[in-house]
């Protein structure tokens, strides 16, 4: 189990709105006010995007917004930083492969 | 173009203190933030902070974010958020990007930085792989988000951010299977070590990581001892099974926009690296532009709000909005507790650092 | 600085006992009485602040160790929640014939219950015995850290300083 629902200090999750996001075209649970990345690890998501190079698995580093270490492709936008973005209900993310291309005209896949 | 009279760069301890600080004489203050919520690291802070019970020792570093939040929206200051500074031009324009779409430029009388600290990396062969990630990251996880990022966690670096991160992935219900130090000695304090020691935690000093195993995910580490020159020592190997290795190996301050202002640098290794240079009014060597928090060299959060306060009355004066008589009577007030902030076997060397930069600042900055 | 504390993390008896905050062996077998384990100057005095009976003194500047007035000291326990870095415990050595208790500040999930027998650890984290939880304190003063009273053999007394935490 990866979400943490009684905390000793910050106390029980509060209740929030649950929301379903796509990766890789595939259905998972989250809740309103999930940041992407979170919602993927608490999902037990390994892998968010793999190198252009030698294809190496990445995933979160700083988890602030800062090393581009965790970024997909959503909503057909690529080089998305995950562990800052919010995920929205029927959100669309991909493993991102390398530095990711426009998808001209293509929103949801 | 918009127009502050003070606009603060960065909604953290330090920020929100410079913010609430001058706000309380009067002045306008515009408080920027490139995240969505305000209180920097503030708010992963979940453990009782030190310092003097005159000065909220014994309360948690949210609640101490929430009374800093309470009292800015109090004083009406006016924040934004979602707005990434990204640059300085000619000392007092700044240009922002607001909600990753749109750019705006603001024209402030007097700026302060308070940008805070990035965690430092350490490189060795399968760093890169998921699973590998800043003690920060883990934080922000678990505090924040309530997520653990994994069970079994390996910390590397002893200092009080892996020793107190350490404790928090416990108290989320994970478990630390080893906290790696290469110096001989663990850096951080005594209290907080003992904590985690209790709870089953292992130190390994004059060690460090030499691998970590698994291909498409952390599976383990390879430990391997250090000679008193930070050599491996070969044939001391030691593998531990782990799902998660944290790095909390050192604090960088974020000191970009100070670059582009054009501000003159020292080199303050225990401080962090290279800083702007400051005198005691947090003032650096572009007169309208001054420093407070981790930018100025990384400490704690409780030396962040001080020095947040210094820049805020120093600002205030500089602005009209308080004599120089009575900026100079609350700086005094504040410094006294700087300074009692930086005593003791820990804080000296801070001490030390800090009155050279003040030396240099003094000098270069009339 | 001590080297016990900076290899493994936790100072030995003597590093402890050097410190003014220490009772003797004689002193802590007197009945209930706080033990601080805080032998570092950091500017930090909460400790001092919490005493009702103003039994422990740090005074100028903060850094100072903090040192325990024991004929003052009735080991109320205020301190061990207060202590931000939940460095202090209360001792009772007179508790029985043959048992003594451990008053010592907790957080984390699940808290034991009343009642409950749970694993008395020493400094390190090994389990020395078996103990049974005579008193939770989860008081909204605390902020939540939990003071748990803990029954355990004497044999132990001196050595055992928390419980091992339970699991999910």
């Amino acid at each position: 189990m990866n979400r943490i629902e009684h905390h000793p200090i910050l106390g029980d999750s509060p209740a929030r709105k649950p929301v379903t996001i796509f990766f890789d075209g595939k259905p998972y649970q989250a809740f309103e006010g999930d940041m992407v990345a979170a919602a993927l690890i608490a999902n037990d998501v390994s892998t968010l995007r793999y190198t252009k190079k030698y294809h190496k698995p990445r995933s979160i580093f700083c988890g602030i917004g800062r090393c581009t270490d965790c970024v997909m492709i959503v909503d057909g936008t690529p080089n998305v930083r995950t562990c800052i973005t919010p995920v929205h209900d029927g959100m669309q993310i991909r493993t991102q492969e390398g530095t990711g291309s426009w998808q001209e005209g293509k929103k949801n896949e | 173009m918009n127009e502050a009279e003070l606009a603060i760069v960065g909604a953290g301890p330090a920020g929100l203190s410079a913010a609430i600080e001058a706000a309380q004489k009067g002045t306008k203050v515009l408080l920027i933030d490139e995240n969505a919520k305000p209180g920097g690291q503030l708010f992963k802070q979940i453990h009782k902070f030190f310092g003097s019970s005159a000065h909220k020792a014994g309360t948690r570093g949210i609640n101490i974010g929430a009374q800093l939040l309470q009292e800015t929206q109090k004083l009406g200051i006016r924040v934004w958020l979602n707005s990434e500074v990204c640059g300085i031009e000619q000392g007092h324009n700044l240009w922002i990007i607001q909600n990753h779409k749109e750019s705006i430029r603001i024209h402030a009388k007097k700026i302060i930085l308070a940008t805070g600290a990035t965690e430092n990396a350490v490189a060795f062969p399968g760093w890169d792989i998921p699973g590998v990630m800043g003690a920060g990251a883990a934080q922000t996880m678990v505090n924040v988000h309530r997520v653990l990022p994994g069970h079994r966690f390996v910390m590397v670096g002893s200092g009080n951010v892996g020793v107190i991160v350490s404790y928090q992935m416990m108290q989320a219900g994970a478990d630390v299977v080893a906290i790696v130090e290469a110096a001989p000695k663990i850096g951080g304090y005594g209290v907080h070590t003992a904590k985690v020691c209790r709870a089953g935690v292992p130190f390994y000093v004059s060690h460090t990581v030499k691998r970590t195993l698994g291909t498409n995910h952390v599976e383990g580490v390879e430990l391997i001892a250090l000679d008193e020159n930070f050599k491996q020592i070969p044939g001391t190997e030691k593998m531990l099974a782990c799902d998660t290795v944290c790095l909390a190996t050192g604090l960088t301050p974020l000191t970009e926009l100070a670059w582009l202002a054009g501000c003159k640098f020292d080199y303050v290794g225990a401080l962090g690296g290279n800083l702007p240079i400051h005198n005691e009014k947090m003032q650096t060597t572009e007169k309208d532009l001054y420093i407070a928090g981790d930018i100025s060299g990384t400490e704690e959060a409780s030396t962040a709000m001080e020095e947040g306060r210094l820049a805020g009355i120093n600002a205030a004066a500089a602005l009209g909005y308080v004599t120089e008589q009575e900026a100079a009577r609350r700086s005094a007030e504040i410094w006294e507790s700087l300074n009692s902030l930086r005593c003791g076997y820990f804080g000296q060397r801070r001490r030390e650092a800090k009155d050279h930069m003040l030396k240099k600042g003094a000098e270069m900055i009339r | 600085m001590k080297s016990e504390l900076k290899t493994t993390g936790a100072p030995s008896l003597e590093e402890l006992r050097a410190s003014p905050a220490f009772p003797t062996p004689e002193q802590l077998r007197r009945g209930p009485i706080a033990v601080i384990e805080c032998i570092e100057e950091i500017p930090c005095n909460p400790c001092e602040a919490a005493c009702p009976k103003h039994a422990i003194h740090i005074g100028t500047p903060i850094t100072n160790l903090p040192r325990l007035d024991v004929d003052q000291c009735i080991g109320c326990g205020k301190c061990v929640a207060a202590c931000p870095g939940l460095a202090i415990y209360v001792k009772n050595f007179t508790y029985s014939d043959c048992d003594c208790t451990i008053s010592f500040p907790f957080e984390y999930l699940p808290l034991p219950k009343e009642g409950e027998e749970v694993e008395m650890v020493d400094r390190h984290g090994k389990v020395l015995c078996k103990g049974t939880i005579c008193r939770v304190n989860n008081a909204k003063g605390n902020d939540h850290t939990a003071v748990i009273t803990a029954v355990y053999p004497k044999t132990f007394f001196e050595d055992v300083v928390s419980m091992k935490r339970l699991k999910n």
